[in-house]
């Protein structure tokens, strides 16, 4: 009788056991965003930072998403009240420096916070090789499904998210995704110009990052 | 001694169908109505912004009930369990303007709520949706609640069962089985 009762009630609370078990194994911070393998919102913003040499933009030149096709684009949201914003700003300026020349745009986008704000933050760190752009009301942030800072969002040449980072980034994860996106682009691009009729195997690759992306 | 025994078992059982009648009693308007309620408002409102916006002048107070209504519903990404309606931070603020601004476009509530689950995945509703595995979350309670009150009926019955043959007159009867 009292096995009986006793298996009745470990019968009852496995499940609620295993439910927590399960539980402990996830990262409630890591919520995973839909935006990967979609279109990027587009956006159009002013740069208040111009960065320098050969990545300069003018401040106050208007950023467009729809200027940048066939660019693999890194959108990096940062603001000068941001503590993990700091480690890895010198690994993603100097990475961008890197990849002077090359179509890819790495571009700062600055989250809740006031442009000057920003200059004297990147001054204090040392510079930015690449331009930043103010995202008055934070609209962009919000397309983006931003919930914090930094995030880093890694656009392919087709103008759609491969991937997004939350947190500081490295320089070798910044490399590796450029890097990937870049040959895949190219691999595009060379597969486009001699076929003169599109055909299936180009679709294929188009699915490429995405594929990448949720390896990672 | 005998009979305070009885009586103990008899206050318990009632208890435990008290407490359950009370959860019952709590549970269900609460359960039905939040399936319910969502489309209904939805639709109801909806009209609401059509009409508002073809006058297009005197929206304000209504189209501010609607950005509340809505804003409730949605998470604020940097609190703990907040609503943007809820939560005094920046990116709240940010949020419910572009709720209302969306409103004011013309957009219905469901839309508003479909463009914030297209940007942060439904983690953003601080409802979930009842389809598909979601629906567990409402039917599990009531589920619960059920077998609870049958698993009371149960037990109190094989508990009563002896003076109930026996006669309610003589209470120790089944205190000396």
């Amino acid at each position: 009788m009292n096995w009986r009762r006793a298996s009745i009630a470990a019968a009852a609370a496995a499940p609620i056991i295993g439910l927590f078990a399960w539980g402990l194994t996830r990262d409630p911070n890591n919520i995973p965003s839909p935006l990967p393998g979609r279109a990027a919102p587009s956006f159009a913003l002013a740069v208040f930072s111009p960065g320098q040499g050969g990545l300069m933009r003018p401040a106050g030149d208007t950023v467009r998403l729809a200027d940048l096709k066939g660019k693999v684009v890194v959108l990096n949201f940062w603001a000068s009240w941001c503590l993990a914003c700091r480690d890895e700003h010198a690994a993603l300026s100097q990475v961008a420096a890197t990849y002077e020349g090359q179509p890819v745009q790495f571009l700062g986008v600055l989250y809740n916070d006031v442009p000057d704000k920003g200059r004297a933050w990147i001054a204090e760190m040392g510079g930015q090789s690449y331009p930043s752009v103010d995202d008055p009301g934070a609209r962009v942030a919000i397309d983006y499904g931003l919930y914090g800072v930094p995030e880093t969002f890694f656009l392919d040449g087709n103008g759609r998210v491969a991937f997004k980072n939350t947190g500081p980034v490295t320089p070798g994860m910044v490399r590796l995704k450029v890097d990937s996106l870049m040959a895949v682009a190219a691999l595009q691009a060379s597969a486009a110009q001699p076929a003169p009729a599109p055909r299936a195997p180009a679709k294929d690759r188009a699915g490429g990052p995405e594929k990448t992306g949720g390896a990672k | 001694m005998i009979i305070t025994r009885s009586w103990k078992r008899t206050a318990l059982s009632l208890a435990a169908i008290g407490a359950l009648a009370g959860a019952l009693g709590a549970q269900a308007p609460a359960l039905p109505a939040a399936p319910k309620n969502a489309p209904q408002d939805s639709g109801a409102l909806r009209v609401q912004v059509q009409g508002t916006l073809t006058d297009a002048q005197k929206n304000d107070a209504g189209l501010e009930a609607l950005t509340k209504s809505v804003a409730s519903e949605l998470r604020c990404p940097v609190c703990q369990g907040l609503s943007i309606q809820d939560s005094p931070s920046e990116l709240s603020q940010q949020m419910r303007t572009v709720v209302k601004e969306q409103l004011a476009a013309g957009k219905s509530q469901q839309e508003v709520k479909d463009y914030f689950i297209s940007k942060y995945g439904e983690w953003i509703l601080l409802e979930p949706q009842a389809h598909g595995f979601n629906l567990l979350i409402y039917a599990l309670p009531v589920f619960l609640v059920l077998g609870g009150a049958v698993f009371v009926v149960f037990i109190v019955k094989r508990w009563t069962a002896a003076p109930a043959t026996a006669g309610a007159s003589v209470p120790t009867a089944d205190d000396t089985e």
